[in-house]
């Protein structure tokens, strides 16, 4: 496989590098002079240079002349035929350790980020004619039984069907807590089965299923370009052919009124030397590469490039609450009326058969076991409430103001701002239920970071109630919030805070209600979204597990790679420039050239491949 | 029509982007990308033309890079 250190043509190169060196190093030693020592420097010079001497020729036939490789032996034939022998092999050595450094490098950091994606197994086990056949997993048909054994990797997306065990779910959610599962529970493809033995129902064909699709959006996502990406295209486009007619320039025009024919053809070489812009080229995509790599280490997805240079520009970020800021599940906070259990127990009886999140909430807060058979005339007004007889009473379980208007009076000191249900029994009101969602844990220390990153507005928008909103905005000492918005709505919001920015609104949310609204932001991120189509579709970015801690986190990756970026940029444009102004006026010899195309090259790699590193 | 492809022998980012303009240019193609990182040639091509793109477009890379391969 590709697992391998290095390829084998980079072993090739690195031998013929090492030879030629030692060559190059006994030319020195031998004690001739003047034309004779073009002998032993033609050693070194054709072990190491022969490939590119080969391609040059063969481009040269094909009729693309303008070429690295053309230019490169250009440079060091006429290195050669000035008698600067030493300089012509040093021209095509280093350039071949640049080379080499360069794919090595490459091939590094695409290991790396595919490595930490190594999501999917190459086998699966599957149940045909009551035998277990192992097939490769994109020949498993949706409704084949697989087995997946502990240590192993879940291959496909799909529900289990029988055994227990945990998952490690590491490498899609970053979450470090083993997730129990059993019979009847769904499973996502690239979790790694911990304890026990699994049998798993295919849902979703392999290409489809979690693991390689998100695959092949990390893979992908480089094929976003950023502008800076755009710009070093241009700019090399232009940087080669001017740099070769300055030095066409160089080598004839002075000269003609100087005279010192070889000085200044000599120096025109040079500048055939630095006319490489590939530093610049390669540095930037694998920049980006690292960084997108990086970040779903720490289990956030990024669709490309662009985004990530984006949100390093972040000046607002805009949240929704429930499921986002809270963690969207409400529980009972408190009961009043004079006989709590009791209002809690008719609350519950009547909500039994509702799915709605409220009514779940409610049947987990009354402990008692539920019984059908005491519910009758059941009818339920959706967005209201429900209404039904409990032991032969009529009872009403809903909103406020629909009980109200059935002519029930709820007490004021009973009506409490914020998601209340409220419980009436035959004429009279019974009770009042106070449910609350509550803020995430590392929700105030996350946006306590991103300000220090000196994200200037955090904003809220939320569907629900202005009292409710008001009291999370506080808790979490936001700079504004919209209430009662319907999804629309939420979008105009977030258009009208986009026209008052500075840089990049980001938007946060679940990524199920608020498609509509991640687009239309700079930057839309998804929270939880790992298996949502919808999410995944629709956002920039997909924060794989629900913590907001991976916000500050994803910002700071993004920040740094826009930092070395443009390091690498200023850096390598400087030095090239720099070092051609030194060689336009006698102040560089050719081994300055060499550094400004080679070790430029290098120390830029270099500096790209920080982004890999895990500490941010 | 949309086509992945995979490339070999390509050691250079700059004849990558070379390579991609080269394409771009070829009759029938919307649009051309080269992701250097992944050594992937995306190519978006006007139906029926696939065939004679990529014939020329392998010409084109090989005129880049003389070692260069386009494969399926």
């Amino acid at each position: 496989m590709r697992d391998r250190r290095m390829t084998k043509k980079q072993k090739r190169d690195l031998f013929r590098i090492l030879l030629a060196g030692v060559f190059f190093a006994l030319a020195f030693l031998l004690p001739l002079d003047g034309g004779w020592r073009a002998i032993p420097f033609a050693v070194p010079y054709l072990t190491v240079g022969f490939p590119v001497l080969k391609s040059a020729f063969l481009s040269l036939i094909r009729g693309q002349w303008m070429n690295e490789t053309f230019l490169m032996t250009v440079a060091s034939l006429g290195a050669f035929v000035l008698g600067e022998f030493a300089e012509g092999v040093a021209v095509m050595l280093f350039s071949a350790v640049g080379e080499l450094f360069e794919s090595y490098a490459v091939g590094k950091s695409r290991r790396s980020v595919t490595e930490l994606m190594s999501l999917c197994p190459d086998k699966a086990s599957v149940l045909r004619e009551n035998q277990w056949v192992d097939l490769a997993p994109e020949e498993v048909e949706i409704g084949d039984v697989f087995r997946v054994l502990p240590g192993e990797k879940i291959p496909l997306d799909g529900k289990i069907c029988s055994g227990e065990s945990s998952l490690d779910t590491r490498s899609l959610t970053g979450e470090t807590l083993p997730r129990d599962v059993s019979e009847g529970d769904g499973v996502l493809s690239g979790c790694v089965n911990l304890t026990g033995v699994l049998q798993i129902r295919a849902e979703k064909i392999f290409e489809e299923s979690t693991a390689s699709r998100i695959l092949a959006m990390v893979e992908d996502a480089t094929a976003n370009r950023a502008k800076s990406e755009t710009f070093v295209a241009t700019f090399a486009r232009w940087y080669t052919p001017v740099v070769l007619a300055i030095a066409l320039g160089l080598g004839l025009i002075p000269p003609l009124f100087w005279g010192g024919w070889s000085t200044w053809i000599y120096r025109a070489l040079e500048f055939l030397v630095v006319s490489c812009p590939c530093a610049l080229v390669i540095s930037v995509p694998l920049s980006y590469f690292g960084g997108i790599g990086g970040a779903s280490r720490f289990g956030v997805l990024v669709k490309g490039s662009d985004r990530l240079e984006v949100l390093a520009k972040t000046d607002t970020v805009v949240f929704d609450k429930t499921g986002t800021l809270t963690q969207g599940t409400f529980r009972v906070t408190e009961v009043l009326g004079k006989d709590p259990s009791l209002v809690l127990q008719i609350a519950a009886l009547c909500e039994q058969f509702s799915n709605h999140p409220i009514a779940k909430s409610l049947r987990e807060a009354c402990k008692l076991p539920l019984s059908e058979d005491r519910v009758t005339d059941l009818s339920e007004e959706s967005g209201f409430g429900v209404s039904a007889k409990v032991d032969g009473i009529p009872c009403m379980v809903g909103k406020g103001d629909w009980i109200r208007s059935r002519g029930i009076l709820i007490p004021d000191e009973f009506s409490p701002a914020g998601t209340c249900v409220f419980v009436a029994r035959g004429d009279e009101w019974l009770g009042t239920i106070c449910l609350g969602d509550r803020v995430r844990e590392n929700a105030a220390q996350s946006l306590r970071e991103l300000r220090k990153l000196g994200v200037r507005r955090l904003e809220m928008l939320t569907g629900d109630g202005d009292s409710v909103a008001k009291s999370v905005a506080q808790t979490l000492a936001l700079d504004g919030y919209r209430a009662e918005l319907l999804p629309a709505d939420k979008v105009e919001a977030l258009r009208t805070l986009s026209r008052e920015k500075k840089g990049t609104v980001v938007f946060v949310g679940d990524g199920m209600n608020d498609a509509p609204v991640l687009v239309s932001a700079d930057v839309g991120i998804a929270m939880g979204g790992v298996g949502s189509d919808a999410a995944m579709e629709a956002a920039d970015a997909v924060l794989m597990h629900d913590d907001l801690s991976a916000l500050p986190r994803i910002l700071r990756l993004a920040r740094k790679t826009h930092r070395i970026v443009l390091q690498n940029l200023i850096f390598s444009i400087a030095v090239k420039i720099g070092v051609m102004v030194l060689i336009s006026f006698g102040f560089a010899n050719m081994w300055y050239a060499v550094f400004a195309d080679v070790g430029v090259s290098v120390l830029a790699i270099l500096n790209a491949m920080r982004t890999l590193s895990k500490k941010i | 029509m949309k086509k992945v492809y995979r490339i070999e022998n390509l050691c250079c980012a700059n004849c990558a982007r070379k390579i991609e303009e080269g394409i771009q240019k070829i009759q029938g193609v919307k649009e051309a990308k080269i992701v250097f990182m992944t050594m992937k040639l995306t190519l978006d091509v006007e139906d029926g033309m696939l065939d004679s793109v990529l014939a020329e477009a392998k010409k084109i890379a090989r005129k880049v890079e003389p070692e260069c391969e386009i494969v399926g």
